[in-house]
């Protein structure tokens, strides 16, 4: 079966600075893969790049989420959601006016249909609709254990459960691959722990796959089937954890003392 | 900062100011006689009111700095936990009901009429607010779609004659339809430059109302514009007004309930998001062109609404009715009342509109007291006076 993402010879130009330089990659159906590099290697402009925020300078993109492949690139970033693509960010972008259940429950909206009259007149189907959407939302919110938080504003939560909040909120779009971009960012090992439980829950139990840009090598090491490498823009190293540990180029490049982690 | 610091600002302000005011305040030419006077006793005013003014407005801002040191998420204000007690909902809406019902019965014309104004800016704060406070979209130009309405209501009468029945809602239609030309080409636009654009689009309908002599009869304006009737019966000067207040109440219930409604939907949370996250919106899956002209159309609505209510109230307007100055004014409304609050809007529009009757004298200070006012809430109450609680839901905990 063809992957269910594949990327092909992208490159991303920034007038002259090419910020991802013809990169490959391909994430197979219930994969956990991981990209790494170093900072400012292109690694969120490629997640920019493939959820239609850019559109990139070249190459293709295509999905396949039921057996027949679909090119993606160049479509807005909403229709990209829609397809089942969904996506956290490294620098958190939460609805900060909105209480945790809110910001979930807007998740909902790729999946849901009212209207404006639909809104106005509240008829069966929309109250129907409104209560599907607290009810996902909630169960949502249980698996990655924020229920407890579900009327705070989202501006007020501890910094590593609003990621946990960005991931929550990806989920509620149903997407069969979900991107996180340095979801362990500014957590603690405790929390960090958590959260690798957490992804392998999300990928035994929903099926979705996962692309995850990541530093703690920990995290990257026991989570990914498959760990791409980047710098400046070129892809330096790919393969299973072991053969990036001990590719000499990579070391070079990034991993540097954190071999041994 | 040291006590002595800040005396020392305020010192340099006071001075400041006694310089910035001394042409205005000090210098007076008499021209009868032809000398010049020196009031030097305004200096000495000028300089202690500065001193004084800048050391409380120190004040206040190390409060507030200490304040949000100190605790950011205090509770909701004294009048949202009134507000969100559901055994005061049933009296609260009687009192407030039987009340509205026997105004205009209890005052006078007079009263009655600047309520009716009020009410207009009640309806026009509620639509904006879907614009400015659900949305996010500085629309400066928001009284440009108040004109469509009220010149739908007269041109159409005067040509087609048109009734106030037909004319509400094709109002409400054509100000919708001008909300989405006008949305269209700002999709892009974002914060100060939208509200730039959104100004000059204001600007250029009162410009062509007032240039356009066949088509609004320019500054002169359409006179004669009937009032609401009622099938079969024929309303006295007095009962028209009081007709027209039951009218412009039942619009402002209507337009509460429409717009609570909308705002705790699936359209309320994408405008929410929208205003708070452009491109994290766009990753839920949300439209953004098609959540912002939503948000410009719907707005719209209800300011072409009551652009009818205007004009059938007042019986004429010109394009003098419809300048800039509107359009701060709602905006005013919306920000004071607390933006995205309904409680808030309505609150703050009674107040900005009715203040300003009752306190004649200090009319020529509106402008003034406005901006003061404004700039005193964005930095010691941003939210505004009511500020906006979201919703929350209730679920068995299993
Ligand atoms: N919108 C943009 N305009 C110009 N340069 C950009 C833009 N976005 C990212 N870049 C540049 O692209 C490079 C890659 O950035 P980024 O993808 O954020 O790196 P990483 O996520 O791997 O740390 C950086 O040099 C950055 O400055
Ligand atoms: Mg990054």
């Amino acid at each position: 079966m063809k992957p269910i993402l594949e990327v092909k010879n992208m490159t991303m130009d920034f007038g002259g600075l090419r910020a991802i330089d013809s990169l490959d990659l391909y994430i197979n159906k219930g994969e956990i893969v991981a990209l790494i590099g170093p900072n400012g290697a292109g690694k969120t402009t490629f997640f920019n790049c493939i959820t239609g925020i850019y559109t990139p300078t070249s190459g293709d993109v295509l999905i396949n989420p039921q057996g027949k492949q679909e090119r993606i690139n160049g479509l807005k970033t909403n229709i990209v959601t829609r397809k089942g693509l969904a996506r956290t960010f490294q620098n958190i972008r939460l609805f900060t006016s909105m209480t945790v259940l809110e910001n979930v429950m807007v998740g909902c909206h790729a999946v849901t249909h009212t209207g404006v009259m639909g809104a106005i007149f509240r008829g069966k189907s929309t109250l129907a609709e409104e209560k599907f959407i607290v009810e996902k939302s909630y169960e949502i919110l249980k698996k990655i254990g924020l229920e407890k938080y579900v009327d705070e504003l989202a501006v007020n939560l501890p910094y590593g459960a609003q990621r946990l909040l960005e991931i929550a909120r990806a989920m509620a779009t149903d997407p069969f691959l979900l991107l996180l971009d340095e979801p362990a960012a500014g957590m603690n090992p405790q929390e960090t722990a958590e959260l690798d439980e957490l992804i392998l829950k999300i990928r035994d139990n929903e099926g979705i796959s996962i692309l995850l840009i990541e530093h703690d090598m920990k995290l990257v090491m026991s989570l990914s089937e498959r760990i791409y490498v980047v710098d400046y823009g070129k892809k330096i190293g790919e393969g299973v954890p072991e053969e990036i540990r001990n590719n000499p180029v990579v070391i070079k490049a990034y991993l540097g003392e954190e071999i041994d982690a | 900062m040291t006590a002595k610091d800040e005396i020392k600002k305020s010192f340099l302000a006071s001075i400041w100011f006694m310089f910035l005011t001394f042409p205005l305040m000090v210098i007076k030419v008499n021209t009868v006689t032809d000398t010049v006077e020196w009031r030097w006793h305004n200096m000495v005013l000028v300089g202690i009111g500065a001193f004084f003014l800048s050391m409380l407005w120190r004040y206040l801002l190390k409060r507030q700095a200490d304040g949000s040191k100190k605790e950011k998420k205090e509770g909701p204000g004294i009048i949202q936990r009134l507000l969100q007690k559901k055994e005061l909902t049933l009296p609260g809406i009687i009192i407030i009901g039987c009340f509205t019902l026997l105004f205009p019965h209890i005052f006078s014309m007079y009263q009655t009429n600047i309520m009716i104004s009020a009410l207009i800016y009640v309806m026009l704060g509620l639509g904006l607010n879907i614009v400015i406070g659900l949305a996010g979209l500085l629309d400066l130009g928001y009284v440009a779609f108040f004109a469509v309405g009220a010149y739908s209501y007269a041109l159409l009468n005067l040509h087609y004659g048109v009734v106030f029945w037909i004319a509400l809602p094709l109002g409400g239609l054509l100000a919708a339809l001008f909300g989405i030309i006008l949305g269209y080409p700002v999709l892009r636009l974002r914060g100060d430059y939208l509200a730039i654009v959104t100004l000059g689009f204001g600007e250029i309908i009162r410009l062509v109302l007032e240039n356009w002599n066949e088509f609004s009869f320019g500054p002169s304006g359409i006179a004669n514009i009937p009032k609401p009737g009622l099938p079969g019966t024929d309303l006295s000067l007095q009962g028209s007004t009081i007709f027209i207040f039951y009218i412009i109440v039942a619009l402002v219930i209507f337009t509460i309930f429409v717009i609570n409604r909308l705002e705790n939907s699936r359209i309320g949370r994408a405008w929410i998001a929208l205003k708070d996250d452009e491109i994290a919106c766009q990753s839920m899956g949300i439209n953004k062109a098609k959540t912002k002209l939503r948000a410009f159309a719907l707005g719209a609505t209800w300011a072409g609404m009551g652009g009818v209510v205007f004009a059938a109230k007042t019986t004429f307007i010109n394009p003098a009715s419809f300048t800039i100055w509107e359009s701060v004014i709602i905006l005013c409304t919306v920000v004071l009342g607390g933006m995205g609050s309904i409680a808030g809007v309505i609150s703050g529009a009674l107040l900005l509109i009715l203040l300003p009757e009752y306190l004649r004298d200090f009319g020529q200070f509106r402008m003034i007291t406005f901006g003061a006012v404004l700039v005193l809430m964005m930095v010691f109450r941003p939210g505004g006076m009511i500020e906006n609680v979201r919703k929350t839901y209730k679920f068995e905990k299993n």
